[in-house]
């Protein structure tokens, strides 16, 4: 009986810290989906969000030079200027939805880290902007996957 | 009617998945003691689909090679600018051919099954054929109704969409099939578990029988997730082999449970102990393997309401939740039978080290499952999309593994029942000082990382258990008068289960080296350069050459040409490019890279000036890569060693 003891002892040890691995592990790494509109309505500077919209039409200037890419995104509702440094992705493009992980810099500007973007097994129409709507563009973006 | 290669394919599906219903159920009726003629008609319907299914597969194969679009499967995924052997193994390029290949294995494996254990094992047979029939027949009944691939085009397009881009690869030949191969191989030791249960036998016997095919399946699997790194690394063109995808995480599961039930068995088979424990982890390996499909192919990790669209994501959630309240239900009606004989004697034996190595493993697949459909949860419970991604994997997972490692290094040598202290100090104390000793050497060399410092130490210590244990047999064999080679051949032949594992194990060091120092010294920029201009990486210095442009037979190609030196030493000329296929909207990337023991040297195409004056490139010295994929082949030939015949005779 006393064996038996140690040993539900040792579980639960062992339970308990991967509980604890979980929680921490969780609650470090969570980052929320926000659109331009959800960002702007409170802007909290420093904290990671994937930020997800349609890349504005005539926003995006890419200078190969410094690798300095600005572009901005919009819902519909609101736009976000956005800086990122690196080429743009293969699926990046002007009109084309976009998601963007990096945080609100406190400077009128989001700053991307990664550039996120679907590739998926299977072949989607082009996504015209006007008969798709930002509705059903935003759906699509939030099952976005990192682009790689 | 028009009667083409769609209707021929369709009416073989059907044929088929009526055969398989009837064999299952001929196999049950006949396993319960019912005329011995159903067992013989259940063998020849087993016999029957698989030769089904392989028909079935010719004729999906003849459409693709004769560019048949009526199939819409064949349109989808081939055009006339697909090369021949790229449009053969565009059959498994998308889901509909990934269930028939999927479909062929389950039934070979069936088929071998039959032919083996048909006399061998009279009792566990019939049961073990209902089982592998019933799972066939969903594959099938999946094949007809939401996934079918011989599904009419019309009007039949001149010409198909092409296959995906990033599948034209030998990587997507292979890493499919070795997974497949893996998933599809769990079915056995699934079915006798179940054949077990059902038969009231639920003692050992299954475990002894289904040894090799649980070392086959494992075997597949993890060289079908490497492949799968490999393909990620060469063909991405994001330096990295690895990212906790939900897709990647799908076959990690079961691989992690499997992996479990590969060490829990040995305590059952030497101890009596786990029987409840095994069965449990079997059926789990089973289901996950299921649910990896379903998570993967519903469209579920999208949106969770992408589930609803296709009827696929229910078809499997429906079987998975079949198969578990079957599984577990059998479970529960026998449970009586499976209290085991032996006993836990000391928290200081070899026995106890498993079981932790069996909670470890568990607890990782269950944190992967967790941080896989957490997203998922908060999606439906709450309708905010949130994504954990690679960091909370890491943080979760890191410590659990080198917990692994470290068991790694007990478990094969500590004693049965209660090591003593004495033995301890003998079997150990050579390889901690070891570890220990390599651990100050890297510190001292500029090794700061404490999880890279930890891992390195840990596979030091590990090695030099095994070397030990090795060495100590060699030298006991030598004294009966072998020579060095006698000694060593011998021993690894006439001991294949145990050393056969010890190089399993050496392939998984050297995989967690790669891992470790792949993390821990990998280099990379990204630079834009005129022609003639370079850009310096870690020793390197990469000069871009220019630019050429070329026709392909189903794409058109920008290529850039760089020239790498180390130092003044020219190394090599590494060409990346950029691929445009017509039916893509967007380029795709094709790395080149220098493949090197210690480093690779990585290139990816970025932007491109049309006049071929200047060009972004990405610049990766990747180090230690490589030893994943050495990794990859120290551990076939462990596998080889561990399933040849056992050598050991009962005298």
């Amino acid at each position: 009986m006393k064996r038996r003891a140690k040993f539900v002892a040792g579980g639960g040890l062992i339970l308990a810290v991967l509980g604890y691995l979980v929680y921490a592990g969780v609650s470090q790494s969570v980052v929320y989906f926000v659109t331009p509109a959800e960002l702007l309505a409170a802007p909290a500077p420093g904290k990671t969000y994937r930020l997800g919209g349609m890349v504005q039409p005539g926003s995006v200037t890419w200078e190969p030079k410094t690798l300095d890419l600005r572009f901005t995104l919009s819902d519909g509702k609101a736009s976000v200027p956005v800086r990122h440094k690196g080429t743009p992705p293969d699926l990046f493009g002007e009109s084309r939805g976009a998601v963007v992980e990096g945080a609100w810099s406190g400077e009128g500007y989001f700053k991307a880290s990664t550039i996120l973007a679907k590739h998926s097994e299977e072949y989607k129409a082009p996504h015209d902007p006007d008969q798709a709507g930002y509705k059903e563009l935003m759906k699509t973006l939030r099952g976005e996957s990192p682009s790689r | 009617m028009i009667i083409g290669a769609p209707e021929i394919g369709y009416a073989i599906t059907v044929v088929a998945l009526a055969l398989a219903v009837w064999g299952a159920v001929a196999a049950v009726t006949g396993a319960r003691g019912g005329p011995a003629a159903l067992l013989a008609t259940a063998e020849r319907a087993a016999v029957g689909v698989w030769t089904l299914i392989t028909a079935a597969m010719l004729v999906l194969i003849h459409a693709f090679l004769t560019f048949d679009f009526s199939i819409r499967y064949v349109a989808s995924n081939t055009n006339r600018g697909t090369p021949f052997y790229y449009r053969i193994t565009a059959l498994w390029g998308a889901l509909e051919g990934s269930i028939i290949l999927w479909a062929w294995m389950l039934g070979l494996y069936a088929l071998i099954v039959v032919l083996r254990y048909r006399r061998r094992q009279p009792d566990f047979y019939p049961w073990v054929l209902a089982v592998m029939l019933a799972i066939l027949a969903f594959f099938l009944l999946v094949m007809t109704v939401p996934a079918p691939p011989f599904e009419r085009l019309s009007p039949v397009p001149p010409d198909g969409r092409g296959l995906n881009p990033l599948l034209e690869d030998s990587g997507m030949i292979t890493h499919p099939v070795a997974l497949y191969l893996g998933f599809t191989g769990f079915t056995v030791p699934f079915a006798f578990a179940v054949a077990a249960l059902a038969l009231g036998r639920a003692g050992d016997e299954w475990i002894t029988i289904t040894r090799r095919w649980t070392i086959i399946a494992w075997y597949f699997l993890s060289l079908g997730l490497l492949i799968g790194g490999w393909w990620s690394y060469h063909v991405l063109g994001w330096g990295g082999y690895w990212a906790w995808d939900p897709v990647e995480n799908a076959a990690f599961m079961p691989w992690l449970t499997g992996t479990a039930f590969l060490h829990s068995v040995m305590i059952q088979e030497r101890r009596r102990m786990l029987k409840l424990w095994n069965l449990t982890l079997i059926i789990l390996t089973f289901g996950l393997t299921l649910f990896g499909t379903f998570l993967t192919r519903s469209g579920i990790i999208g949106s969770v309401h992408a589930f609803t669209q296709g009827s696929i994501g229910v078809f499997f959630l429906s079987f998975l939740a079949v198969v578990l309240l079957g599984s577990f239900s059998l479970l529960a009606w026998r449970v009586e039978r499976l209290k085991g004989q032996g006993e836990l004697d000391s928290i200081v034996s070899r026995e106890s080290v498993f079981l932790l190595n069996n909670v470890f493993l568990v607890a990782a697949s269950f944190t992967v499952f967790f941080g896989t459909i957490f997203p998922l949860l908060t999606e439906a419970a709450r309708g905010t999309k949130v994504s954990v991604g690679a960091p909370f994997f890491n943080l979760v997972n890191i410590p659990l593994f080198l917990s692994l490692l470290f068991l790694m290094g007990v478990g094969p040598l500590i004693a049965w029942r209660r090591a003593s202290l004495e033995s301890l100090k003998r079997n150990f104390l050579k390889p901690v000082v070891a570890g220990l000793v390599a651990a100050a050497v890297l510190y001292a060399a500029g090794i700061a990382n404490v999880l890279v410092l930890t891992c390195m130490a840990l596979v030091v210590f590990v090695t030099g258990t095994m070397v030990l244990d090795f060495w100590r047999a060699v030298r006991a064999r030598r004294r009966t008068g072998d020579g060095w080679m006698a000694a060593t051949g011998g021993l690894l032949l006439r001991q294949n289960r145990r050393y056969g594992g010890f190089v399993v194990h050496l392939g998984i060091l050297v995989v967690a080296l790669g891992v470790a120092g792949s993390q821990a010294w990998s280099h990379q920029t990204e630079a834009t350069l005129a022609k003639g201009e370079s850009v310096e990486l870690a020793g390197y210095r990469v000069r871009f050459d220019g630019l050429a442009a070329s026709e392909e037979s189903n794409h058109f190609k920008v290529t850039g040409t760089f020239s790498v030196a180390h130092g003044a030493r020219p190394v090599d000329v590494l060409q990346p490019a950029k691929k445009f296929y017509p039916q893509e909207q967007s380029p795709i990337a094709y790395v080149d890279y220098r493949l090197g023991f210690i480093e690779d040297v990585y290139l990816v195409l970025g932007d491109f000036a049309r006049d071929g004056s200047q060009a972004t490139v990405k610049v990766q010295v990747n180090r230690m890569v490589s030893w994943l994929w050495l990794g990859g082949l120290v551990l076939t030939l462990g596998a080889v060693l561990a399933v040849l015949p056992d050598r050991r005779r009962p005298a």
